[in-house]
């Protein structure tokens, strides 16, 4: 197990690498710089402000010094925000990121995991196809149809839910229902297939005849396999949340990550954009390693992988 | 296209009655209500968009400042936005471009994707492995936020926009493709192809691809929606076709905007682009029962 992990990191290294290129010579090369937006700012003071962050040295200079100061932990300044680092400010928005991601994540589970079981249990019956087709409309209802809709029920008509904003519990239930009703439905589908799938092999069979209680079958012997294409799931499911923030910050207002990052982009913020990539980079490894030891630890058969 | 190539004496016939598998597989869709009515809903959206301006009474970029916000009536089916347009004709151009974004780039995707696993899988050993490494590293890049990036950083730009998607898009075509090759190579009429002398390339396109053609079209069909998805995705961040143009993620945007004064503005292309994706993707499982049957037996 610890040579896996150890493994895992060392792959991780070259895909951060190539990840830490590709995108400092995308954000160079596209066309504006940090400091064109600026309204009337003298030449000498833009100078002198690019001077500052290094920008007039030869690109690959810029590059190597970039990689140097990376290897040591250091994302640099922010060129839009001045006087913080780029790492204080991922500080600062990661948190209300992962506070959507995981209530998100909860609400989807408390949701998809009951609902295809129950699909899986009573196949081909009403309650099967009512769930399934709820589940493809949640999948097929985008966030961004969604979360507007929402709003325009429960703050707008309703008047109970504040529409937007991130301070209060209440600020949160409309953001992460949202996102969570998404991959509810998704969790719902996998679960009930991966619950098929079980329920036709033969211990579930030898299991039955022995006598136990259909309900401990269920949670003692089928759970275990059923959920397997649900952890599988789990790993994309991270990285989609991550992305699928970015949509749901901007419909609400919500400071986190994904906003920084676009309005980073659009700014030419070169550092932050760069900073923020790697962050996102890393965790989906990390992220996508848990994943696999999850998976590991339920199904003896994906270890030696 | 697919049903000539059906025809060809490469195929393998599934039961002696000469019934051949796409035969099959259209008989077993055609049983699965869910699909059909999805095949014909999707068939109706193609053609409402591709007919749009022929059908809508006013152009999707006409203004008339007179009747902003109108509702849904009769002279407007859908109402009209801020600027007094028909949502009707926006909503049909809109699918226009949304659709063709999705099939665009699902090709680009497809023929990346079905060459590089091919190629792959058919030379096999150090070379797939060398292949399909780089595959996996690819895999595991953000590439939703470098879309994103790129978008912004080099402006709208349409050409970059299906570049982009397809780029992400073909790697789990390529990993199908290559699993199907892998298994096909051992295939028994492969081997009999070889011996009768026929060139690489002869038994790649006229043995291989079409035997191959079932998980990928399955794959395709639940690209589509996907890439559409996306496509909104990055429309809804202002990132996607530019104004008097619309695509379906673009106005959703513009009504979850004015929402509050008229959610018709949301709710019609909302319920479009929905209920398109509804149908892709209810076709798309139909379609894996019909051509995988022994996914369809459980």
């Amino acid at each position: 197990m610890i040579k896996f992990i150890l493994l895992r990191i060392l792959q991780a290294i070259p895909t951060l690498f190539i990840i830490a290129t590709l995108t400092f010579f995308m954000t160079r090369l596209a066309p504006g710089g940090p400091f064109d937006a600026e309204k009337n700012i003298p030449e000498e003071i833009k100078e002198k402000l690019e001077s500052h962050f290094g920008l007039e040295k030869p690109l690959h200079t810029q590059y190597f010094l970039y990689l140097g100061n990376l290897l040591r932990g250091d994302l640099g300044p922010s060129f839009k925000y001045m006087g913080w680092e780029v790492s204080e400010l991922i500080a600062k928005a990661f948190p209300v990121s992962a506070q959507l991601g995981l209530f998100s994540l909860l609400i989807a589970l408390a949701l998809g995991l009951p609902a295809g079981v129950v699909a899986a249990l009573r196949k081909n019956s009403a309650y099967d196809y009512c769930l399934m087709i709820t589940a493809m409309l949640g999948i097929c209802l985008p966030t961004f149809v969604l979360g507007p809709l929402l709003i325009l029920f429960f703050s707008s008509w309703l008047g109970w839910l504040p529409p937007l904003g991130w301070y209060s519990f209440a600020d949160m239930v409309l953001p992460s229902l949202t996102l969570g009703l998404f991959y509810g439905a998704y969790i719902a589908r996998l679960t009930r297939a991966g619950m098929l799938d079980t329920l036709n092999q033969d211990y579930i069979r030898t299991a039955r005849a022995k006598g136990a209680p259909p309900v401990r079958v269920v949670l003692r012997h089928a759970i275990k396999g059923g959920l397997l294409p649900v952890v599988t799931f789990l790993g994309p499911a991270f990285a989609g949340l991550i992305s699928g923030s970015f949509i749901i910050e901007s419909i609400f207002f919500i400071p986190g990550l994904g906003r920084f990052f676009v309005t980073a982009a659009f700014n030419r913020d070169y550092t932050m954009v760069l900073g923020t990539v790697l962050f996102y980079a890393c965790l989906i490894i990390i992220l996508n390693l848990l994943v696999d030891m999850i998976q590991a630890s339920i199904d003896p058969k994906t270890r030696n992988r | 296209m697919s049903i000539e190539s059906a025809k060809s004496k490469d195929f393998i016939s599934e039961n002696p009655d000469g019934s051949s598998l796409w035969k099959d597989a259209w008989i077993r869709l055609r049983a699965n209500r869910l699909a059909t009515i999805s095949l014909y809903f999707f068939i109706f959206i193609s053609l409402l968009t591709l007919l749009g301006p022929e059908i809508a009474t006013s152009s999707y970029e006409d203004q008339n400042l007179n009747r902003t916000f109108a509702p849904p009536g009769a002279e407007s089916l859908f109402g009209t936005d801020n600027l007094g347009r028909d949502l009707f004709a926006r909503v049909l151009h809109g699918g226009r471009i949304s659709l063709a974004v999705g099939f665009l780039a699902t090709s680009v995707s497809l023929i990346i994707g079905v060459a590089y696993g091919m190629t792959s899988g058919y030379l096999g050993g150090k070379m797939d492995a060398l292949m399909m490494r780089f595959v996996d590293i690819l895999y595991s890049l953000p590439f939703t936020i470098f879309v994103i990036l790129l978008m912004v950083l080099f402006g709208r730009n349409f050409i970059l926009l299906f570049v982009a998607i397809g780029a992400v898009e073909w790697l789990t075509m390529a990993r199908i493709t290559r699993a199907q090759t892998l298994s096909l190579k051992q295939a028994e009429f492969i081997e009999a192809a070889r011996a009768l002398g026929y060139s690489h390339p002869r038994v790649l396109f006229r043995h291989i691809l079409p035997n191959l053609l079932g998980p990928v079209i399955v794959y395709a069909t639940l690209t589509v929606p996907a890439v559409m998805l996306l496509e909104a995705v990055l429309s809804f961040l202002g990132l996607g076709v530019q104004a008097p143009m619309s695509s379906w993620g673009s106005l959703i945007k513009e009504g979850s905007e004015k929402m509050d004064i008229a959610p018709w503005l949301i709710f019609f292309p909302g319920v479009f682009f929905s209920l398109t994706l509804l149908a892709l993707n209810f076709l798309g499982d139909g379609l894996r029962d019909a051509l995988d049957p022994r996914a369809a037996k459980e």
